[in-house]
């Protein structure tokens, strides 16, 4: 892609301001949490017993925790596992579902199999089965990942088989048949390219609600042990001093709605722009 | 120079679905294809003309009957062993703007031809991309646009670069300027007229429009319903059509001279269904010509003259007496 078409593509997506603005809070949330030990002003797991369960003041902005721990600090530093772990779950279901998709949808025979399975799998609510696949699998930011990713890969599967199955008829997968190209490189090129918007707009949607759902399964202690710094792992520990420090529980679930709502806008602004004019677009 | 036929079809059949919806699209269709020989396929929407251009070129399996390519049988390979034949034959599709993937550049989408078999890599690639639009009247520098910076009928000359990139024996026509406008239909058969000459393949011109294929054919097969009705030279199936399929065809084909308009035999009624296809002769049920014994068994070719063939138990000489020329 060149230069011109990159700014086509981000002037058509920010024409809606409130999509210019999620995705200046998204930035801004990732900036820090890559940059944390550089902008946290205090570290995130330095206690100080005098400090405990402290307001919001000029020292500690969001207050400190019932260690004295300074919370922006712990919410800088939380939004580093918060998003890594977001992002590793993306990238994993993104590629096993786009995998499964692409292979149900052009080969028949795989079809009912795999949709089967996928069929299966989002019939159980989501936080459940994270549930159970971590309470299997034991609590850990790795087991998270797989839980999450397991989870999020179906519906993944569906979308990209949904849009194989349309662009496997079209003249164009027909003509590199006939030119006798390679069926792995009709997938991989021919129908993987045509079938990248939507997959785009889901790694989006999922990134949300990977980073709610590792929230959800550290709040209910099936999720990343409470010794790292994630925001669910926050406001579960905080939820016992809630009713005399709600700072506790506000900053980082605030963190968590901020993220998950600016992800849902850019996600929503790249389905708008990507979906109805998707062939002219680009 | 054993055999002069690049192409041989015998019994060609195609059904799709299944039993209580099964679709007789290609029923028994035998025709060859000489070599540098340019054969018009012609019929209404739904008489199987593309599902034939397909099954030759085994972009779908054939249900019965052999196609014989160079000699060598090749309508039961598999999709392995028929790749090194997608070289020789190649396929020019009725969408411009469908046909052509809209993510890839010019030069990918017909380097991807040079690539699929191994013709050229690297400078010589980049050079054999920008000659073949020179052949087909875009610019080398064209190469690193994408689809959607042409018009139709240069997305069509895209297409016919890819068709040629492989330097195919044959190439399958699938209604290559139906979708455009009428001007560009025009340049766009000088082209393939003037691509003829010069690389001296085979083409089978599929189209519903028989001035088009007057134009361009040698000879003309006529189809309905997935049958051979007519099949014979251009020349003289268009001007002593023996078929009365054929016949209403010519008739309903407009005519310039205004003085000509007097035939008004036109058909009546549509294509019946291909999931249950009349018995005997299927173009009975429209037929002028339709009596009891139509029904009873499907019409054997006849031969009305040289190379010239007729599957109609009745029709008798055409008004004009035999003039082959």
């Amino acid at each position: 892609m060149d230069f011109t078409a990159l700014r086509l593509f981000l002037k058509r997506l920010f024409k809606r301001k409130l999509v210019l603005f999620a995705a200046i809070v998204l930035a801004l949330v990732v900036i820090l949490a890559i940059a944390a030990p550089w902008v946290a002003p205090f570290s995130p797991t330095g206690m100080k017993v005098s400090q405990r369960l402290r307001p919001p003041s000029m020292v500690n902005w969001f207050g400190t925790d019932e260690f004295g721990r300074d919370i922006l600090s712990r919410v800088i530093y939380g939004g580093r596992a918060s998003l890594g772990i977001g992002m590793a779950v993306v990238l994993a279901s993104m590629i096993a579902g786009t995998t499964l998709g692409l292979l149900a949808g052009y080969f028949r025979a795989l079809d009912n199999i795999i949709m089967r399975i996928v069929d299966a799998m989002m019939s159980l609510p989501d936080i459940l089965l994270a549930i159970f696949l971590v309470a299997v699998l034991g609590a850990s930011a790795g087991n998270v990942v797989l839980a999450l990713t397991i989870v999020y890969t179906p519906r993944v599967t569906r979308v990209v088989r949904g849009s194989t199955l349309v662009v496997r008829e079209l003249p164009f997968v027909e003509a590199a048949h006939v030119l006798g190209v390679s069926t792995w490189r009709i997938l991989s090129v021919h129908i993987l390219l045509n079938v990248a918007s939507p997959i785009l707009v889901q790694a989006t949607f999922i990134f949300a609600y990977a980073v709610l759902a590792e929230a959800g399964l550290s709040f209910l202690g099936t999720g990343v042990p409470p010794e790292i710094p994630t925001w669910g792992t926050m406001i579960a520990t905080g939820q016992q001093y809630a009713d005399q420090a709600v700072w506790l529980v506000l900053f980082p679930g605030l963190a968590i709605v901020f993220s998950a709502l600016s992800l849902q806008l850019v996600g929503d602004g790249l389905r708008d722009m990507l979906d109805p004019k998707l062939r002219k677009a680009l | 120079m054993s055999d002069p036929k690049l192409v041989q079809i015998r019994g060609l059949t195609k059904h799709f679905g299944k039993a209580p919806a099964l679709v007789h699209a290609v029923d028994d269709v035998s025709f060859d294809i000489a070599r540098g020989e340019v054969v018009g396929l012609v019929g209404e929407s739904g008489s199987g003309k593309s599902t034939i251009g397909r099954l030759i070129l085994r972009a779908l399996d054939l249900t019965a009957g052999t196609v014989e390519f160079h000699g060598r049988e090749i309508g039961k390979l598999s999709q392995r062993e028929i790749r090194p034949f997608r070289r020789r034959m190649q396929m020019v599709f009725q969408d411009p703007f469908a046909s052509l993937n809209p993510r890839l550049r010019i030069k990918d989408i017909i380097g991807e031809a040079l690539d699929a078999h191994g013709l050229a890599q690297g400078a010589a690639r980049e050079r054999r991309i920008g000659e073949l639009l020179e052949i087909v009247g875009l610019q080398a520098d064209h190469a690193a646009r994408f689809p959607h910076e042409f018009s139709g009928g240069q997305r069509q000359r895209v297409g016919i670069a890819r068709a040629l990139a492989v330097e195919p024996d044959l190439i399958v026509a699938d209604e290559p300027v139906s979708a455009l406008d009428v001007s560009v239909q025009a340049q766009v058969l000088n082209l393939l007229q003037d691509l003829r000459q010069r690389f001296g393949m085979a083409m089978l011109f599929i189209s519903h429009d028989l001035d088009v294929i007057e134009l361009m054919c040698d000879r003309i097969v006529v189809l309905y319903l997935g049958r051979v009705m007519e099949a014979g030279p251009a020349d003289v199936v268009s001007r002593h059509p023996r078929h009365p399929y054929t016949k209403a065809l010519l008739a309903a084909s407009p005519r310039p001279d205004p003085d000509a308009r007097h035939t008004r035999d036109l058909l009546k009624g549509d294509i019946p269904s291909p999931l249950s296809p009349p018995s005997g002769c299927v173009f009975r049920t429209r037929c002028p010509l339709a009596d009891a014994a139509c029904a009873k068994a499907v019409p054997m070719m006849r031969n009305a003259g040289p190379d010239h063939y007729f599957a109609c138990i009745h029709a008798t000489e055409t008004t004009s007496p035999e003039h082959v020329r």
